[in-house]
């Protein structure tokens, strides 16, 4: 008996398979995963999941981004090479920054957007050329999978999902 | 099926009798199967626009702006007409992405994608004007703040021109993140249903291995979401940004206080008339009508009539200023009486019959939920903002503060093969994408299948459940 068997539950409708992770969760049984071809919503509260804080990074990468925006014409403008442009002399970073506020709006959006989506593509482990981890193809198109963990209960699992209106039950080796 | 509750007063999104399968095949269809005649024909014709636009491109750099129809009053004029009209083009795809999905907007979906693809070829073909401009563009980085082999001369952060360079790319990039990561999920759907093995490589590549986990699709939603909320004020600071490339100047006609908000909503008004436009023909070409229907057309319509009357009355305050500052400089400015009777009568009056008089039909209900209809007042639009950006640009420079400085611009044949060259460029690109991506936000679609789709409305209201 292998430890790293799992059951691979399908379903082919949205509603039934929220019913059904309620009620695998009431039967306290851990959920691992489950594939979906869109966006469920409320599954990731049922299924216990934490909320993600790649908003708050967000938020930290744009504060990054409007000090790099600072400091970038500070530097350029006021610090290294002073000008005196259309009879406007660069005294001070204070007195010439309505001028820089279009470029300190871009940087802190520049720097917030790219490095937030950088973000999501590492934590969600996505580039070019990883390999897809979906068991089943049929969950990019129209079914949901629920990979349930098997520790020797896998006929009392088995009679279980049955009743949740699961449309195919796999037990399967997980590498 | 209570959780998909949605009025049965509103009409359908989805039409026909749809299952989640349905939507994969659908949108699958035009990727799996062969091109039809008139796809190759369109393509040809655009290529064909597209290299002699190359060729003019090579032209001009190879001989020098000269070769253009510019003079010494007159040192802007086709070339950043088409500038400023591209990137109005490209508005609508980040706002109705963006801005709709903040207003929880849900006909946004079945557009959003194209729309996106739209703006990001747009702001390509943008892109492509201020470069050849330079006349020199293999010094085109001299834009970029780095250290150079001049010692630490830097580039100019007072200067709107360097704005541009800073929005436009941030813009360009941002709107090209938020596309892609729209897509992953719906290269992954094409990828699992591919049965070409190359085929299956190269979807696999461009899905960057999504899976649909939940905890990916949590972070995908949240992604979108604050992606959305940094990409509004994105898209408003764009076109703001390139209306100072005016308003800071000090020319009668350029320099105005009113120019930020009312290029944003002139841009808007025009990209929303080249999606209509784009997406009248696609939804027949690709067979989307049931996912793109006259509603979708009708909301758009809306979009244009509000900020087509933004523009009409931005016109109407610079007519009237101008008018009444009694200064005869601001008598050539481009709303002005000089202007209406002056050398560029016409293209102060086609502005006038375009972009105000012909949208005004729009408020007829008949004729904004009428496919053939929007679709050529649309065209008319995108004609008559054209020519908003010609006559703002070229008829304030051609009567400059002293008579001996009036002179009229006439384009050349490189001017127009150029402008001819990147619509066929444009068309390219778009031709090329209706092929090879998913047109349609498939994901997004199915979920507000149970909500706003025919047969589900239809099954509810069998049910007696309103």
């Amino acid at each position: 008996m292998s430890t790293n068997k799992v059951i691979h539950a399908l379903y082919n409708d949205d509603d039934i398979l929220m019913d059904a992770v309620k009620k695998v969760k009431d039967a306290h049984h851990h959920i691992e995963e489950v594939f979906c071809p869109f966006p469920v919503h409320g599954l990731d509260k049922a299924m216990g999941l934490a909320p993600t804080r790649l908003a708050i990074t967000a938020f930290f990468y744009g504060i990054t981004g409007l000090s790099v925006a600072v400091w970038l014409t500070w530097y350029t403008m006021i610090a290294d090479w002073p000008q005196d442009i259309g009879g406007k002399p660069n005294f001070s970073w204070a007195t010439n920054m309505p001028a820089f506020v279009p470029i300190l709006f871009e940087l802190t959006v520049f720097f917030a957007a790219h490095l937030m989506v950088i973000t999501f593509y590492m934590r969600s482990r996505l580039w070019p050329f990883k390999d897809a981890e979906n068991p089943d193809p049929r969950t990019t198109d129209d079914h949901f999978l629920m990979e349930i963990p098997v520790h020797g209960n896998e006929d009392e699992l088995k009679a279980l999902l049955e009743t949740t209106g699961a449309v195919e039950i796999n037990v399967v080796d997980k590498h | 099926m209570s959780s998909h509750y949605e009025s049965s007063y509103r009409e359908p999104l989805v039409l026909g009798n749809k299952s989640y399968h349905d939507i994969t095949e659908d949108i699958a269809k035009p990727i799996e199967g062969k091109a039809n005649k008139n796809w190759y024909i369109a393509f040809y014709i655009s290529l064909a626009a597209m290299l002699w636009g190359f060729g003019c491109i090579f032209y001009t750099v190879g001989t020098g702006i000269g070769v253009w129809g510019l003079n010494k009053n007159i040192g802007w004029a086709w070339d950043i007409t088409n500038f400023v009209w591209w990137v109005g083009i490209g508005h609508a795809g980040t706002l109705i992405s963006a801005v709709l999905l903040l207003f929880r907007q849900k006909w946004r979906m079945a557009i959003n994608r194209s729309a996106e693809a739209m703006t990001i070829f747009a702001v390509f073909q943008a892109g492509l004007f201020p470069i050849i401009h330079m006349g020199r563009p293999w010094n085109g980085y001299w834009v970029l703040p780095i250290p150079n082999q001049f010692g630490s001369l830097w580039v100019n952060f007072n200067s709107p021109l360097l704005w541009d360079v800073f929005a436009i790319s941030t813009y360009l990039s941002v709107s090209l993140v938020f596309w892609w990561t729209g897509l992953l999920p719906d290269f992954a759907m094409i990828r699992d249903r591919a049965v070409k093995p190359f085929q299956k490589k190269i979807y696999a590549l461009l899905s960057f291995g999504w899976s649909g986990r939940a905890k990916d699709w949590q972070r995908f939603e949240e992604v979108s979401l604050v992606l959305a909320g940094l990409a509004t004020p994105l898209v408003l600071s764009v076109h703001t940004i390139v209306s100072m490339d005016f308003a800071t100047s000090i020319n009668p006609g350029w320099h105005s206080t009113i120019f930020p908000p009312y290029f944003v909503a002139g841009a808007i008004f025009s990209g929303f008339a080249m999606v209509q436009t784009l997406l009248g023909i696609m939804r027949k070409v690709t067979n989307m009508e049931e996912y793109i229907t006259r509603l979708h057309v009708e909301y758009m319509n809306i979009v244009i009539i509000l900020t087509g009357g933004i523009v009409a009355v931005a016109y109407a305050s610079e007519f009237f200023i101008a008018w009444y500052t009694g200064s005869p400089y601001e008598n050539y400015t481009y709303m002005s009486v000089g202007a209406a009777t002056g050398p560029y009568g016409w293209a102060f009056w086609s502005l006038i019959l375009f972009n105000i008089a012909i949208p005004q039909l729009l408020w007829f209900k008949k004729l904004r939920r009428s496919f053939i209809v929007s679709f050529l007042i649309s065209i008319a639009i995108n004609i008559g903002m054209w020519f908003e950006r010609f006559d703002i640009i070229a008829i304030v420079l051609s009567k400059g503060h002293l008579p001996s400085t009036w002179w009229r611009f006439e384009p050349t044949f490189v001017d127009v093969g150029i402008f001819v060259g990147t619509i066929g460029f444009f068309f390219v690109l778009f031709l090329l994408y209706a092929r090879t991506f998913p047109v349609i936000a498939q994901a997004e679609v199915k979920t507000i299948l149970k909500s706003s789709g025919e047969n589900f409305k239809k099954l509810r209201e069998e049910n007696n459940e309103h």
